[in-house]
């Protein structure tokens, strides 16, 4: 299927409406049939969309993917995807391969706190109600084409539900993979859902395990309720020939509390976009990232904050290292509305540049009908500081490693604000082998996979600063 | 001899700062650099330590038997010169000991070494740190990162002494100091004096000469050394100034 010709998808909706919504209750069966309405007006975006400005996705639309709306994977050992968890990281792991739940037809995981941990398209069976109050609360399908198409396509994801007063102690690992022999286009539904006081650290990754291209949509909803508290991690790294589109939508109530924190360091082509609606009183958001790209990848990360309550504050600061031809966006566009006095905004990108090929298109966007406010942002791009490299030379230190302190110490005020310290040392690790260029897709995320290391083809070359 | 330097030219964006210096240092000598503003003190620092906003334009510097003019900044610094900043650098998000052991690390690598284990590297910072009177805390923070004018002049004191330089030109060092600060780095650079390494401390006042005694007093001028003598010469200098001089006195 060529995903640049709209109609397309109607047809493969009415094609496959009995295996897309087989588990659906009647309100999901609505959404997913009002989605897709959206998506067939809004139609897929182009660089004349004022969002869509500085990235051209064309080419990736272009390419002819297979896509299923069943899980076609029977013989699947889910451990030759999914081992060797890293050292002193202990966490409920959940895994999907190509958009599927690995544990097909396992019902969900209940603890003993009444936590609810599995997948979304199990939920709708086995706790619709918890499904149907949240699902579509948080994401807006009548902007955003790929949402609006996830909406109504997607049938399977992660499902996380924290009951009010509860902490989770353990990390929730959830692992992404694609891994086909054709080109597949990949859409998962995540929903976490966190009650009144509850708390949950979260890890997010999206690898791949070989160098076919892949195209994943993902849409996930975060529901925040009074209170709670949320640790959000998305790690990517995924192959050159990969195009990731990762919505998140963070709906957040009075005194909550979230972190997020994208850290893309391999793709083909990453385009994030987070929103985050902070609609009760006192509650705030820390949005991080971090990219390193080379060679022809691209990253873009597009972050929406609507203050849509008083007394919020959200703090925003992405990084990017950029090498040979890599191109990288940064839009952060804060809104806050006209009752939501005493707003906290603030906002930063800082670039290095380590080639002048290497681009970055960086815009601030505020947007404020609040007097009382205060809010700030800022945009960089460098190079690397030439008295820092005398200094660290003049120590006997070569030109080489020099460098890679310098671009390493750039890249670790970002990796410091992981508060998982035995993921914080993994992160840091992978950010020195990426910096090194040893890092190979296979060495993802928190997890080690068991075939063989790629031959390493994406260093970021040290001669051309 | 230890370092020659042998009618030294060098210039700024074209603008030439050093006008034929020479110079010879011996193991085992303190030697001091005094002038006024302005005179080429730093830049004739910057350039034995290999700075490449200097062009040299003419001259020749020998250490140790090697061209030094031909190596690049961290061969020079592998062969034993240091130069203790005038100020600083901070250098965010890079701790002292991770900075430190890549140096030590990579000299000792050029040196045909394994690299030091962690272990006796710890114990090599806990022993000089004493030295300069740095509390432990300091050295997990980044490279002079908030650093007070003494933490960042002791940091540099204690880099030379993890590094254990053959030729250290300390530049100004005693800028910025107040009277506790200046008797701890002095006793600190007093310290590691030994008959197999030579100091060169670039300096405008004599305040410091009281504590570091120098073997050799010289004057720098408009990128010449007019005049060189023994330490009596910097306590002449501390009374008359240096407009005596300047009119070929």
């Amino acid at each position: 299927m060529i995903l640049s010709d709209i109609t397309n998808f109607d047809q493969i909706f009415r094609e496959n409406l009995k295996t897309i919504g087989r588990r659906d209750t009647e309100i999901v069966s609505e959404y997913r049939a009002d989605a897709l309405n959206h998506l067939l007006r809004l139609g897929l975006p182009t660089s004349s969309n004022e969002r869509w400005r500085n990235t051209d996705i064309s080419k990736a639309l272009q390419t002819d993917y297979s896509i299923f709306f069943e899980d076609f994977q029977d013989q699947l050992k889910p451990e030759d995807y999914f081992t060797c968890e890293v050292a002193g990281l202990d966490t409920w792991l959940i895994t999907l391969l190509n958009g599927w739940y690995t544990f097909k037809n396992s019902p969900l995981r209940i603890l003993p706190s009444g936590t609810i941990i599995g997948s979304l398209s199990r939920a709708m069976v086995e706790c619709p109600e918890l499904v149907e109050n949240h699902l579509g609360k948080a994401a807006d399908n009548s902007e955003n084409a790929f949402t609006a198409m996830n909406s109504a396509f997607a049938t399977d994801g992660f499902f996380i539900y924290v009951p009010d007063g509860v902490e989770v102690t353990k990390t929730i690992q959830m692992v992404n993979v694609v891994s086909h022999t054709d080109p597949i286009f990949v859409q998962t539904r995540n929903l976490v859902i966190l009650g009144k006081n509850s708390k949950l650290r979260l890890a997010h990754c999206d690898d791949s395990h070989n160098h076919n291209p892949g195209f994943t949509n993902s849409v996930t909803e975060i529901i925040m309720a009074e209170n709670s508290n949320l640790d959000h991690y998305k790690l990517q790294n995924i192959n050159d020939h990969s195009t990731l589109i990762n919505n998140t939508y963070i709906h957040q109530e009075a005194g909550s509390k979230c972190t997020t924190n994208a850290l893309s360091l391999h793709g083909g082509f990453i385009r994030n976009e987070i929103f985050v609606k902070l609609n009760g009183r006192e509650s705030s958001v820390d949005v991080y990232g971090l990219y390193l790209m080379d060679k022809k990848q691209a990253v873009d990360n597009y972050v929406f904050i609507d203050h849509a309550a008083a007394d919020c504050t959200s703090t925003e600061m992405f990084k990017g290292i950029l090498d040979d031809y890599a191109h990288a966006v940064f839009n952060g566009h804060i809104l806050v509305r006209k009752d939501s006095q005493r707003t906290i905004a603030y906002q930063s990108n800082r670039n290095i540049l380590l080639t002048d090929k290497a681009q970055i298109n960086s815009k601030p966007f505020l947007e404020i009908y609040a007097d009382d406010v205060k809010c700030s942002h800022g945009a960089t791009v460098g190079q690397l500081d030439t008295n820092a490299m005398f200094y660290l030379r003049s120590r006997g230190i070569s030109e080489d490693n020099a460098r890679l302190l310098l671009m390493y110490a750039f890249a670790a005020e970002i990796i410091n604000k992981i508060s998982i310290e035995s993921l914080r040392d993994r992160l840091d690790d992978m950010v020195k082998k990426r910096l090194r260029g040893e890092l190979s897709i296979c060495d993802q995320c928190v997890l080690h996979c068991k075939t063989p290391d790629k031959p390493i083809e994406f260093e970021i070359d040290l001669s051309k600063v | 001899m230890l370092l020659q330097i042998k009618n030294l030219h060098a210039s700024i964006q074209g603008k030439e700062i050093l006008k034929g210096v020479n110079l010879e240092v011996n193991r085992g000598e303190v030697h001091a650099i005094m002038g006024p503003n302005g005179t080429g003190k730093s830049t004739l620092a910057s350039v034995i330590a290999g700075r490449d906003i200097y062009e040299v334009t003419a001259g020749e510097v020998v250490f140790n038997s090697l061209n030094l003019l031909d190596m690049p900044v961290e061969q020079r610094a592998r062969e034993g010169i240091f130069l203790g900043f005038q100020y600083p650098v901070e250098i965010p998000g890079v701790s002292i000991s991770n900075f430190l052991r890549t140096a030590l690390n990579d000299i000792r690598k050029y040196k045909g070494l394994e690299p030091m284990p962690a272990t006796e590297f710890l114990a090599k910072m806990e022993e000089k740190k004493k030295l300069v009177e740095i509390h432990s805390k300091l050295t997990n923070r980044s490279v002079n990162e908030g650093f007070s004018g003494g933490e960042k002049k002791k940091n540099e004191i204690f880099q030379m002494a993890m590094l254990e330089p053959i030729l250290s030109i300390l530049d100004e060092t005693d800028s910025g100091l107040d009277i506790d600060a200046l008797r701890i780095v002095a006793g600190g650079v007093n310290s590691l004096r030994s008959e197999k390494n030579a100091t060169i401390v670039i300096t405008h006042y004599q305040r410091l000469l009281e504590y570091i005694v120098p073997d050799f007093v010289h004057v720098l001028y408009e990128g010449r050394i007019i005049k060189s003598g023994g330490k009596e010469l910097a306590l002449e200098l501390e009374e008359k100034g240096y407009d005596w001089l300047k009119n070929g006195g």
